[in-house]
């Protein structure tokens, strides 16, 4: 990658943003900031503002409260042409009257970029997709992993401050999703574009970002690298989003500073936790999947019975019941182990990686 | 720069935090508009109703109440509602055998049938009336053949059961493609449903069957009746004046512009037309309760057995029905004499030369007024269609109900109204009225057409996703170079199939244009086919103009489908 080719990457802040549409509430006091040439992340379930946080961020929304600054520019009443950004939209919005060529040249028209400049660059971007020589094609006329890139090649060719991208994957099947997660990966880095990107898959999330916003009913709930959200989720929703971690009910039986100890179905765990917990309070205790051990010999901690085990051929997982009734999911397991539905077996959770959150009646 | 008037940011228009509800350059458009719609439409209708009800005494209903009391006007409401049930009776025993068959058999050569039982849509009953008289008028050459051969005196395109005859055999195929496709979209299992439950063969066809793809009938057939009853043309060619339309005509321009009769019959017209529009919408209403939602067709059934065969050989009797008029037209557009003999005595073709070569103004007349309706027609119909669905305006629904609404006013109505406003309106600087200009009739074939336009337009814009327009935006587009480059092109399709349409209808216009004639030189080519037809020795003339009329028509038709992909849906 020459320098030249280099975009100049901007400085996202989102400040206390609102939106509602009616009296739903979409976006509700969110800030963020997205650092120079970062992947950033918005994640959460379907209805929790990320679409909406995206489209103002475009400008194709403006927000009820608060502000969008690039670079520490409020652009927030900017419209979405000014603002110099790349977008990938979910249904990919071709324009169906227009070739490959035409759609991705659109912007270089619009920026009054010369014709020859206009071929050169298309063609590379088309050629940094894998879809050179496709230039006289349709959209019509492609699958939709090709469609995916002509989305792709459209929103990079303008050289944009920030690229935008709506659940991009959505649409493709699982095989080529991964494909065109690892060449977004190749080519956010080499171009190194502020990227903000808008998933419900917590796996993309993951793999892609360099630090993940999650969101829930338009708040922002905890924001960190992909790591720092999994292994130290500060939230139960984040811990349960995240990774689907098994949430045992709990109750505290000794407070104290930086850790605390609590009661499960019978047996007592000291575990690592921030929280202000007092003794006597209901807990959830989370605990990853993968990080419960599985013993034949029963007389381990806690003891569960078999409920079901999904073989996969690399690994084996299990679904287990406590003793006082609460299932339990275990990823991670040797697939040789002779685990029967109805056996019992003895379980070892690893304390320094569960954590505590208050639970609610 | 580009030219901003429709990009002035968004940001300038909020005043407050929310997203303002009002954009300053689609309201600019939405006046203009609604200003257009206003003169063309709301004007000359509001007008017609005031002159109906207004008189120098202030508001009355005196003139209306003479209409009830007046015998010649009753008996024409009489005769106008006896040719729409008559016409409506006719084409419904014309469309029904072959929907039947088209609808449920499947065999070779039914797209052949179909495109067949459909051509009669492209001579306009006017035109067909010519044709009628010389095969089944009093010299018809049918009707010579009866009394020759059979010796039964009969005329069967005369006088009203002339107009009769002209509609249901221009409109049948109407009937006949709504039935058809009501009759292939019924859901298989409500009829299995009724077999399993032990009804079968015409128990099941009027139990269950014809009540299901009766609203779908009753839409097409009130259509009929709304035409045949509305009809000025029609008439006038065959010389029945008793009824509502060539009334109205009468009283307006052979009595006083002024004439308040003229405007009360004009009001029974409107409320007829209205009132039968509005069961057709109440009937129409009913008809998404039964059809497949997929849009899968069932399968046909194979020609077994007698049934379909005599339904076949009836199709085939209707198919020839139907080409009678424009085989009368033709052949006498190109007759030197044919009168009281079966056929042509000497042929010629002396008439188009009369009607492109000495007086060639007609045709000239009509692509220039169909042309310029058809542009304008597209123009307003595309703003009417981008507010509609994007346009941050107040009550967007307003401008498209005012522009819709023509399709519930008669076109003899719709005239009457344009020449009492527009002949009041004085032409700066020429010091003549508007009606005294060619362009009152592209206004008027406009103001008449505007409701297929739009809703044609209204479909394209419809298919175009918002995505396709932010996509842009966020390209860096601003918002004329979006509408220029994304919306216009996607939705040309559309409005050129349409504007093509609006070009045929106009072509062959005739009740409003002959209500706005005021000089020869400036008539088109409908009113010309009625000048001709007036003496014996212009009907080939007449008939010269009618057959161009057809042409015009069938290659709009045929190029409008193929820009479009639709299935015609002609109707004036």
């Amino acid at each position: 990658m020459q320098m030249a080719e280099r975009v100049l990457a901007v400085e996202v802040e989102l400040d206390r943003l609102t939106k509602h549409f009616g009296i739903t509430a979409a976006v509700r006091g969110l800030s963020l900031s997205v650092g120079r040439g970062e992947f950033f992340t918005l994640l959460g379930p379907s209805g929790c503002g990320k679409t909406t946080t995206l489209r103002i961020v475009a400008g194709l929304v403006e927000p009820d409260e608060g502000r969008v600054l690039f670079d520490g520019k409020d652009v927030t009443r900017m419209p979405p042409w000014d603002r110099n950004l790349g977008m990938v939209f979910q249904n990919y919005a071709l324009w169906p009257h227009m070739t490959v060529f035409d759609n991705v040249a659109f912007g270089l028209v619009e920026r009054k970029v010369p014709g020859s400049e206009v071929r050169r660059r298309v063609r590379e971007a088309l050629e940094k997709v894998g879809l050179a020589g496709m230039e006289g094609r349709f959209p019509s006329q492609l699958s939709g992993g090709q469609q995916q890139r002509v989305a792709l090649a459209r929103a990079l060719v303008v050289r944009p401050g920030l690229l935008l991208l709506d659940e991009p994957f959505s649409n493709l099947d699982a095989k080529l999703r991964v494909q065109m997660r690892s060449e977004l990966s190749r080519l956010q880095r080499e171009l190194g574009i502020t990227t903000l990107y808008v998933t419900h898959d917590q796996e993309e999330a993951l793999v892609l970002s360099d630090r993940i916003a999650v969101l829930d009913s338009g708040r922002l709930v905890q924001a960190g690298s992909p790591r720092e959200l999994y292994e130290d989720p500060k939230e139960v929703f984040v811990a349960d989003f995240l990774g689907g971690a098994n949430l045992l009910p709990a109750v505290v039986v000794r407070a104290g500073t930086g850790e605390v100890e609590v009661e499960l179905s019978g047996r007592r765990l000291g575990v690592p936790t921030d929280a202000e917990l007092a003794t006597g309070q209901a807990v959830w205790l989370s605990v990853r999947p993968e990080h419960v051990e599985v013993t034949s010999d029963s007389s381990g901690e806690l003891r569960a019975t078999v409920q079901a085990t999904d073989y996969l051929g690399w690994t084996l997982q299990a679904e287990l019941v406590l003793e006082d009734g609460t299932c339990l999911q275990v990823r991670g397991l040797d697939p040789s182990a002779p685990l029967r539905p109805g056996q019992t077996v003895g379980l070892r959770i690893r304390p320094e990686r569960a954590r505590v959150f208050p639970r609610r009646a | 720069m580009e030219p901003q008037a429709a990009a002035v940011p968004a940001g300038s228009a909020t005043a407050g935090r929310r997203r303002p509800g009002y954009e300053p350059a689609h309201l600019l458009l939405y006046g203009l508009l609604l200003a257009v719609v206003g003169v063309l439409v709301v004007l000359p209708i509001a007008s017609v109703l005031r002159g109906a009800v207004v008189d120098a005494t202030g508001f009355t209903v005196a003139h209306v109440a003479r209409f009830f009391y007046t015998p010649l006007y009753l008996e024409s409401l009489r005769n106008s509602v006896y040719a729409g049930v008559g016409a409506t009776a006719l084409a419904s025993l014309l469309a029904l055998p072959p929907a039947f068959l088209l609808g449920r058999y499947r065999f070779r050569g039914q797209g052949l049938l179909v495109t067949w039982l459909t051509v009669p849509l492209v001579i306009p009953p006017f035109v067909g009336a010519i044709g009628l008289n010389q095969t089944l008028g009093r010299a018809g050459v049918l009707t010579l053949l009866l009394e020759d051969r059979l010796g039964v005196q009969f005329v069967a395109a005369e006088g009203l059961r002339g107009v009769i005859l002209a509609h249901a055999l221009h409109y049948f195929p109407f009937i006949l493609l709504t039935v058809t496709a009501a009759l292939a979209n019924v859901d298989p299992s409500l009829e299995e449903a009724a077999q399993v439950a032990g009804a079968r063969g015409l128990r099941l066809l009027w139990r269950v069957t014809l009540p299901l793809v009766a609203p779908a009938y009753a839409a097409g057939a009130i259509l009929v009746f709304v035409r045949a009853t509305d009809d000025l043309g029609t008439p006038l060619i065959l010389n029945v004046k008793n009824m509502l339309g060539p009334q109205a005509y009468f009283r307006i321009t052979t009595i006083a512009r002024e004439d308040p009769d003229g405007y009360a019959i004009s009001l029974v017209m409107l409320l007829l037309a209205l009132g039968a529009l509005g069961l057709a919408t109440r009937l129409g209403q009913r008809r998404e309760v039964a059809t497949l939602q997929t849009g899968a067709q069932r399968a046909g059934q194979l020609l077994r057995g007698w049934g379909p065969w005599v339904l076949l050989a009836v199709s085939m009797l209707v198919g020839f029905a139907g080409l009678l008029p424009h085989l009368g037209v033709v052949l006498l557009s190109v007759s030197r004499v044919w009168s009281l003999t079966y056929l042509p005595t000497g042929y010629t073709l002396d008439h188009y030369e009369e009607i492109l070569f000495r007086a060639p103004q007609f045709v000239l007349n009509t692509l220039l007024y169909s042309t310029t309706a058809a542009v304008l027609a597209v123009a307003v119909a595309v703003g009417i269609a981008y507010l509609q669905h994007r346009g941050r305006v107040p009550a967007p629904g307003l401008l498209d109900f005012a522009a819709t609404a023509p399709i519930a006013v008669p076109g003899v109505v719709l005239g009457v109204g344009f020449l009492r406003v527009f002949d009041h309106w004085a032409v700066p600087g020429l010091g003549v009225p508007l009606t005294a200009l060619w362009v009152v009739f592209p206004m008027l074939y406009v103001a008449r057409r505007l409701p297929y336009a739009v809703r044609a337009t209204s479909a394209a814009m419809a298919q175009v996703h918002p995505t396709l327009e932010e996509a842009a935006a966020v390209s860096g587009a601003r918002r004329w170079r979006i509408f220029r480059r994304v919306v216009l092109p996607l939705v040309l399709t559309g409005a050129v199939a349409a504007g093509i349409l609006v070009f045929v209808t106009a072509a062959v216009e005739f009740s409003g244009t002959v209500l706005l004639i005021s000089r020869v030189e400036q008539s088109p080519l409908s009113y010309g086919i009625y000048l001709y037809a007036q003496s014996p020795r212009g009907r080939g003339a007449a008939a010269a103009l009618g057959t161009v009329a057809v042409v015009l028509v069938a290659l709009g038709t045929y190029v409008a489908n193929r820009i479009g992909g639709r299935r015609p849906t002609l109707t004036w």
